[in-house]
């Protein structure tokens, strides 16, 4: 009792003893331990001090990370829930402590990724005077959470605990944010365990129940049934669903090809006959060609997302659409869906699958229309090193990582925001569920390495290798120390390092007439920095020695950062230019220096050769 | 082409900060309020508002409320048998020739004089929000002071869908004996 506040009798329980009595921060410590919370990733302060008072005596069964910036602890907690598909707990105090989470919260919403912020806010007397460190976070994240509370009695907590927990993981899972006065954590009363939700406006798709019901599966059999050249589009509803297996059952039955967004690589494993890879915007020409022609587009659990569609107006011209979501809104939001199904993905596919004819064949004809689609394109998607490639190229950091990786299967991939994210999507041998972890609809620089953290934490028994740019790690680099202060031997971290704001360098090098405006970094050397941490560390600058540094990152027992010097100006292809529809691609250089000859803009602005020819690594010697 | 106006009607958990999230929720979708009203429903703890926002297609702003935690059912009633009212309190200036003609064209509208000034008139007028509009054009002649307006209030005739009905552990507690403040 820091402010010596009276035993507050409880509402709900009159005449209860006062032995039973404790404070709101045991309630909510309590409350976490009944939501099957094990990890609670965050920093202390005056308003949240209670709580962690509290904490102390519960240590034994909430473990408690201290992060080195909040921010870093929200995204922790997404990677948490991300490798599990538990809702991640984070938590911070009022003012600047809740801000910090500000951006993992976003993040989560964008993505759909279950999570509880715990905000402690100043004493509900003094809530609206602009107090030390009050910050209207409930009025901040309103656009940014399913919901959020704002708690100012103890009694309150369980009843609000649960609500968060069932809203975060229930429907479209996302963020919900609880903000707790200082006096509902010192307050005292019995709690009330039995407490029932009190939420009569929150009707999520629920799992079962709706799908059978719905005339929309005949529909939806009736469409799948008359498609010539149908196209299965899995998007990050299959994994939230843990649908990989019930989408691979209906591939196989069905013989309907499987494109992944981003978030739905490794619904099925890469080298899969039936699957062919990631569309969009750095999506494979032979993806998002097999879009343009298909005449049925079966999306599951994708969102229509920007990246993914290009100019929606000649997105899939020729495709009747079925949407299969679990948030109503998202049908027909973007793209007209012509059967719009509300459900679950798994459930949806397990409905669906057993009601088509099994006729692994039926396509042979458009799948072999695709293959040679792959067969034209392919040569020009994959790098192959020459003379007068660079000593290393990001491309063989990927492969060094795959020569590695396809041996085993206990890894997770975490990236970061940019060029090496749009490679790893691309490159990287995906093969099972959740173990690709990335910010794709906020696209948050600086997500990898705390949300490593967490996934190393969630899964002790996988390594969780980061990919993140020399930009996006120097924004979060400070939770090397936490993970050094946790123990956490299980992460890699693999700086694809360019010197540059990669992606932004790479659109001003096409759009901008190779202005790179506020692009260059010069940063720190970061084998030393990670060594500083207590890290092992290895700088590597040429092909030669990518594999035995991954070989040697993974066998060290301990935390291992490589720095990877790689070429500066390499690109990302194909491309497709911001508001272009998906198959009006950019191969490679060459093809986009011949598309720019063919307008006269082009031929105005480019300089050949001007920054092309800066050498590798000048200010990072 | 003028943007069509919707109104939807929608019953919401009466908790603080609902007209926050609907609001801030319209706001950043980019919808325009035409109007927007908002009470106590028949049932405790349940609000039932009207919004009127001007749209061309409302099925996104349904689906948007709808996904709110605290908003428990959303019924666009733009093209359903509905009984839609608006009232609004004008105060005109009325020189003394000009009383009398205020006066008998306000009771002629079917409306009420509420307040007689030295300097102005307070009218009420209950109606259809195009005759409200014209009610409030024909007054513009005489000057109008003050206009304030509730919006629209709309109800669906026949039976409530099931949509706007309310949770029937809230419908009990309010057809059994404890009242909202006995509880």
């Amino acid at each position: 009792m820091i402010d010596g506040l009276p035993n507050t009798p409880c509402h709900g329980a009159p005449g209860a003893s006062p032995a039973r009595e404790v404070t709101g921060a045991q309630i909510l410590c309590e409350a976490l331990i009944r939501e099957g919370v094990a990890v609670l990733f965050g920093i202390p302060g005056g308003c949240i001090m209670p709580f962690y008072h509290a904490l102390w005596e519960h240590r034994s069964r909430l473990r408690h990370v201290l992060v080195r910036h909040e921010q870093g602890g929200g995204h922790a907690a997404e990677g948490y829930a991300r490798a599990t598909g538990r809702v991640g707990v984070c938590i911070g105090t009022s003012g600047p402590g809740a801000t910090n989470l500000v951006t993992p919260i976003a993040d989560a919403w964008m993505d759909g990724t279950p999570l509880v912020a715990i905000t402690g806010q100043v004493p509900s007397h003094l809530l609206g005077t602009d107090a030390f460190q009050e910050t209207d976070i409930t009025g901040i994240t309103v656009p940014i959470t399913k919901h959020n509370y704002l708690v100012t009695r103890a009694a309150d907590i369980p009843r609000v605990v649960r609500e968060a927990f069932h809203i975060a993981q229930t429907g479209r899972p996302g963020p919900v944010l609880i903000d707790i006065t200082k006096d509902a954590q010192q307050e005292r009363c019995v709690p009330d365990w039995d407490v029932r939700m009190d939420l009569p406006g929150y009707h999520p798709a629920s799992r079962r129940a709706d799908v059978a019901a719905v005339q929309a599966i005949d529909a939806a059999v009736g469409a799948l049934l008359s498609a010539r050249r149908p196209l299965v589009l899995a998007g990050n509803g299959v994994m939230q669903a843990n649908a990989g297996h019930a989408l691979r059952r209906f591939a196989e039955r069905t013989g309907m090809p499987v494109v992944t967004t981003l978030h739905g690589l490794g619904a099925m494993p890469h080298d899969h006959p039936l699957m062919l890879g990631m569309p969009g915007m750095h999506g494979w020409v032979h993806v998002n060609r097999a879009i343009q022609q298909c005449d049925l587009l079966f999306n599951i659990g994708s969102r229509f997302d920007d990246r993914v569609t290009g100019k929606v107006s000649a997105f899939a011209p020729q495709a009747r659409v079925i949407h299969v979501d679990i948030d109503a809104a998202e049908i027909g939001k973007l793209v007209t869906a012509h059967i719009g199904i509300l459900g679950d993905a798994r459930d949806v596919l397990e409905t669906l699958t057993p009601r088509m004819p099994v006729h692994p064949e039926r396509y042979a004809a458009w799948r072999a229309e695709i293959a040679a689609l792959k067969a034209e394109y392919a040569p020009r998607q994959h790098y192959r090193r020459s003379e007068r490639t660079a000593p290393l190229m990001p491309q063989d950091v990927f492969a060094a990582f795959n020569a590695v990786a396809d041996t085993r299967r206990d890894w997770r991939v975490v990236t970061d925001v940019g060029q090496h994210q749009m490679w790893a999507a691309q490159l990287i041998d995906w093969q099972r569920a959740r173990s690709h972890i990335t910010s794709g609809g906020a696209g948050t620089m600086g997500f990898a390495v705390p949300a490593a953290l967490g996934a190393a934490i969630a899964d002790p028994s996988h390594t969780v290798w980061v990919f993140c740019g020399d930009g996006g790690f120097q924004m979060t680099a400070c939770e090397l120390a936490t993970i050094r202060q946790e123990g956490l031997g299980n992460v890699k971290v693999a700086v694809v390092n360019n010197g540059y704001l990669g992606m932004v360098r790479q659109w001003q090098q096409l759009f901008e007439g190779r202005r790179y405006s506020e692009t260059p970094l010069s940063g720190p050397d970061f084998a030393l920095l990670a060594r500083a941490h207590g890290w092992h560390a290895i700088t590597v600058d040429e092909a030669a020695a990518a594999e035995s540094a991954i070989h040697e990152a993974w066998t060290h027992d301990g935390p291992v950062l490589i720095d990877f010097r790689v070429e500066r100006e390499a690109n990302v292809f194909p491309m497709v230019p911001a508001g272009r529809a998906i198959h009006d691609m950019v191969h490679d250089e060459a093809h986009h220096d011949q598309q720019q000859r063919e307008s006269r803009l082009g031929q105005h602005r480019l300089t050949p050769g001007a920054a092309w020819a800066t050498p590798h690594t000048t200010e990072q010697a | 082409m003028t943007v069509p106006v919707h109104t939807l009607i929608a019953l919401v958990h009466d908790r603080p900060g609902v007209l926050h999230r609907i609001v801030t929720l319209l706001r950043r979708r980019g919808y325009n309020i035409v109007s927007l009203a908002v009470g106590r429903s028949e049932t405790p703890g349940i609000s039932r508002l009207t919004l009127a926002v001007s749209v061309d297609d409302a099925t996104q702003v349904v689906k948007q409320l709808d996904r709110l935690v605290e908003v428990i059912g959303v019924a666009d009633a733009t093209d359903a048998p509905t009984v839609v009212r608006e009232t609004a309190l004008l105060k005109v200036r009325a020189a003394n020739a000009a009383r009398t003609h205020i006066a008998d064209e306000t009771l002629a509208a079917g409306g009420r004089v509420l307040d007689l000034g030295p300097d102005d008139v307070i009218v009420e007028i209950t109606d259809a929000p195009e005759r409200v509009e014209q009610f409030v054009s024909a007054m513009r002649r005489f000057g109008i002071a003050e206009l304030m307006r509730t919006g629209r209030l709309a109800m669906l005739r026949g039976p409530t869908p099931r949509v706007l009905e309310a949770p029937n552990d809230y419908r009990a507690q309010a057809d059994g004996a404890p009242t909202e403040e006995a509880a």
